[in-house]
C-alpha cells in the first residue's frame, strides 16, 4: 500500500499500478470537469461544446476524406520541418558542444537568434520565399533548428570528461573518440532532444497553418473560427494532442528498445 | 640506455641483487597553474623513479599534487617545466602503454563488461577471436565470468574497479597509474580488491604507481613510498617498505608496523 508519505518523499519511487491509475484519474477528472461545465450548460456551448459534440463531430470527420487529407499534408510538413531541422541541427550541435571554437561560433550568434519570436519571422518567410509548402517547412526550421542547436551542444558538452580521458589512456586517437565515446555516450540524451523538439515542429507547424494556408489541420481550426464551429477547433486541438502523445511514445518506447544500457530511463 | 644520473641505478645495484630497469623516469617535473588570483603550484620540481615490476605509492595530504603527477605521467596533462619519461620514451600525451585506472567510475555505459574489456584491443584493430581469448582471461582473473554480458549499471562500485582494472590489462601497458581507486568502496570490498591486486601484480608482473590517503593500504601493497606535501607540492621522502611486512595483514598490530606508520603520519603532520 502507497501511503501518504510516500507520495511526497522527494524522488520517491512509485508501483506501476498506482502511476498508472493515477494518469488515467488525472484525464478522467478533466474529462468530468469539462462533462460538468457543458452539459449544464453552465458555460455557453459556442463556447464549451459538450463532450458528445465534439465526439460527434469528431465521428463525422473520420469518415470525411478531407479530414485525412488535412493529417497527411500536415504530417508531411512536420516531417520533413523536423527533417531538415536534425539534419542541420545534429551535426552543428555536436560541433559546438565539442569544439571550442565552433562554440564560439555557433552559440552567441544562435543564443540571439533564438530570442527572437519564431512566429515573427512568418510575414518574411512568406514575402522570401512565398505561401507554398517550402514556406511551411521553413517556419518550422526556423523555430526548431536554433532551438535544437543549443540543445544538441549541451547533449554533447554534458558528456563526461572521465570517459573521453579514459578512452585516451586506453589508446583511442581523436577520431576514434569522437566516433566511439562521444557519440554512444550522447545519443539517449541525444533523442530526448529530439523528442522535445518534434513537440515543437508541432507548434510551429500550426502557426504556420494558421496564418497562411488551404489544408492541414491548423487550416481547418481556424477555418472553424470563421464559422464560429467551437466543437470543431476542439476536436482539431484534440487530434494534434492525440497525434504528439502517439509519436512522443513511440520515442520513448525506441529509447528502451535502442538503449538498454542508460541509467534511469523514462 | 638512459644517462639519467646515479640515483636510480646505485639504488638498484645496492639495494637489489638482480637490479631492475627504471621504468618510469621522473625529473625536476613542474606543474604550475593560472588562475584567476594567479598562478599556483601544483608541482615543484619533483624528481621520481619507478622500476620494472615495482609497486610504488604517492601519499601526501589533499592537494599536494599526487593527481597532478599521476595525469601527467598519463599524459592527460602537460608539465610546465622537467620532464617524464617511460622506458626512455618521453611522456607527451597519453597512450595505451599506460594503463590509468581513476577513482571515479569510467566504464562505458553502452558496453558490456565483456566489450569494455575489449575496448583498446578493439581500437588496436585486434582480431575478435584474439580479442575473446584476452577478455576471457581478464574476467576470469577479476572473479567476473559471469557478468560478460552484463552492463555496468547492474555492478556495484567494486565490480566496476575490476573490470576498470581488467579494461587497463586487456590492452597490455608497460605499467598501471591508479588514483586511490578503491576510495568510493567499503572496508571489505577494499580488502578483497587489495588482495586482488596483490595477484594481479605478482601474475601479470605489473608495474603499478598507486596513489591513496590509507597509510595501511599503502604500506600493504607498495614496496616504496613516496611521501608528499603541499604548498608547493613536492616529494619530501622516499620509505622503503621492508618485504617482511608488505602484503601481510596480520602484522597490522605489530611494533615495527605501528612504528612505520607512525612515522609516515608524523610526516604527512609535520
Ligand atoms: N586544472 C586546475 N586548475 C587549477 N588548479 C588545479 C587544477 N588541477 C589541480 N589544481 C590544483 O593543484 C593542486 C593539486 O591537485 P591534485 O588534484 O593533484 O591534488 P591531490 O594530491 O590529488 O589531492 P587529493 O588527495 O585531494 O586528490 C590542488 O591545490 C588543486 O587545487
Ligand atoms: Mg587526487
Amino acid at each position: 500500500m502507497e501511503t501518504l508519505s510516500n507520495l511526497f518523499k522527494i524522488r520517491g519511487e512509485m508501483s506501476r499500478k498506482a502511476y498508472l491509475a493515477t494518469v488515467v484519474g488525472t484525464f478522467a477528472a478533466v474529462f468530468v470537469l469539462w462533462s460538468l461545465l457543458s452539459y449544464s450548460q453552465l458555460v455557453d456551448p459556442t463556447f464549451l461544446p459538450s463532450p458528445g459534440t465534439v465526439g460527434k463531430t469528431f465521428w463525422h470527420s473520420v469518415l470525411s476524406a478531407d479530414f485525412w487529407g488535412y493529417v497527411g499534408i500536415s504530417s508531411y510538413r512536420v516531417l520533413m520541418g523536423y527533417l531538415f531541422t536534425c539534419l542541420l541541427a545534429i551535426p552543428l550541435g555536436i560541433l559546438a558542444g565539442t569544439f571550442k571554437f565552433a562554440e564560439a561560433v555557433l552559440v552567441p550568434l544562435t543564443e540571439f537568434i533564438r530570442y527572437m519570436p519564431a512566429t515573427a519571422f512568418i510575414p518574411l518567410i512568406i514575402v522570401w520565399i512565398g505561401l507554398g509548402e517550402p514556406a511551411k517547412i521553413m517556419v518550422i526550421f526556423v523555430g526548431c533548428f536554433f532551438q535544437m542547436l543549443l540543445m544538441v551542444a549541451d547533449n554533447a558538452r554534458a558528456v563526461s570528461n572521465d570517459l573521453l580521458q579514459a578512452s585516451y589512456t586506453l589508446g583511442a586517437g581523436k577520431l576514434q573518440v569522437l566516433r566511439k565515446v562521444l557519440l554512444p555516450a550522447l545519443l539517449p540524451e541525444l533523442m530526448n532532444t529530439m523528442r522535445l523538439i518534434m513537440g515543437w515542429a508541432w507548434s510551429y507547424l500550426i502557426a504556420a497553418e494558421l496564418f497562411a494556408a488551404s489544408s492541414g489541420l491548423g487550416f481547418m481550426i481556424i477555418r472553424a473560427q470563421r464559422y464560429l464551429q467551437t466543437d470543431m477547433i476542439f476536436m482539431g486541438i484534440l487530434v494534434i494532442g492525440m497525434l504528439g502523445l502517439i509519436i512522443d511514445r513511440l520515442f520513448a518506447l525506441l529509447n528502451k528498445k535502442l538503449f538498454p544500457w542508460a541509467e534511469g530511463g523514462r | 640506455m638512459n644517462t639519467f644520473p646515479s640515483q636510480t641505478e646505485q639504488h638498484a645495484a645496492v639495494k637489489r641483487p638482480a637490479a631492475r630497469a627504471s621504468k618510469i623516469i621522473v625529473d625536476s617535473l613542474s606543474k604550475t597553474y593560472t588562475t584567476k588570483s594567479g598562478s599556483f603550484t601544483a608541482l615543484d620540481q619533483v624528481s621520481a623513479h619507478i622500476l620494472e615490476n615495482e609497486f610504488v605509492t604517492l601519499v601526501g595530504p589533499s592537494g599536494c599534487g599526487k593527481s597532478t603527477m599521476l595525469r601527467v605521467l598519463a599524459g592527460l596533462e602537460e608539465a610546465s617545466s622537467g620532464s617524464a619519461s617511460i622506458a626512455g620514451r618521453r611522456i607527451t600525451g597519453p597512450g595505451a602503454d599506460r594503463g590509468v585506472v581513476f577513482q571515479s567510475y569510467t566504464l562505458f555505459p553502452w558496453l558490456s563488461v565483456r566489450d569494455n574489456i575489449e575496448f583498446g584491443l578493439e581500437l588496436k584493430g585486434t582480431p575478435k577471436l584474439q580479442r575473446l581469448e584476452v577478455s576471457d582471461k581478464y574476467l576470469e582473473l577479476v572473479g567476473l565470468t559471469k557478468f560478460a554480458d552484463a552492463y555496468p549499471k547492474q555492478l556495484s562500485g567494486g565490480m566496476k574497479q575490476r573490470v576498470a582494472i581488467a579494461r587497463a590489462l586487456a590492452n597490455s601497458p608497460e605499467m598501471l597509474l591508479m588514483d586511490e581507486p578503491f576510495a568510493a568502496l567499503d572496508a571489505q570490498t577494499r580488502s578483497d580488491m587489495q588482495e586482488l591486486l596483490m595477484n594481479i601484480q605478482k601474475h601479470e608482473h605489473a608495474t603499478i604507481l598507486f596513489i591513496t590517503h590509507d597509510i595501511d593500504e599503502a604500506i600493504f601493497l607498495s614496496e616504496r613510498l613516496y611521501v608528499m606535501k603541499s604548498r608547493p607540492g613536492r616529494i619530501v621522502r622516499e620509505i622503503e617498505i621492508p618485504a617482511a611486512m608488505r602484503q601481510n595483514k596480520e602484522l597490522r598490530d605489530s611494533e615495527p608496523f605501528i612504528q612505520l606508520k607512525r612515522e609516515i603520519v608524523d610526516l604527512l603532520h609535520a
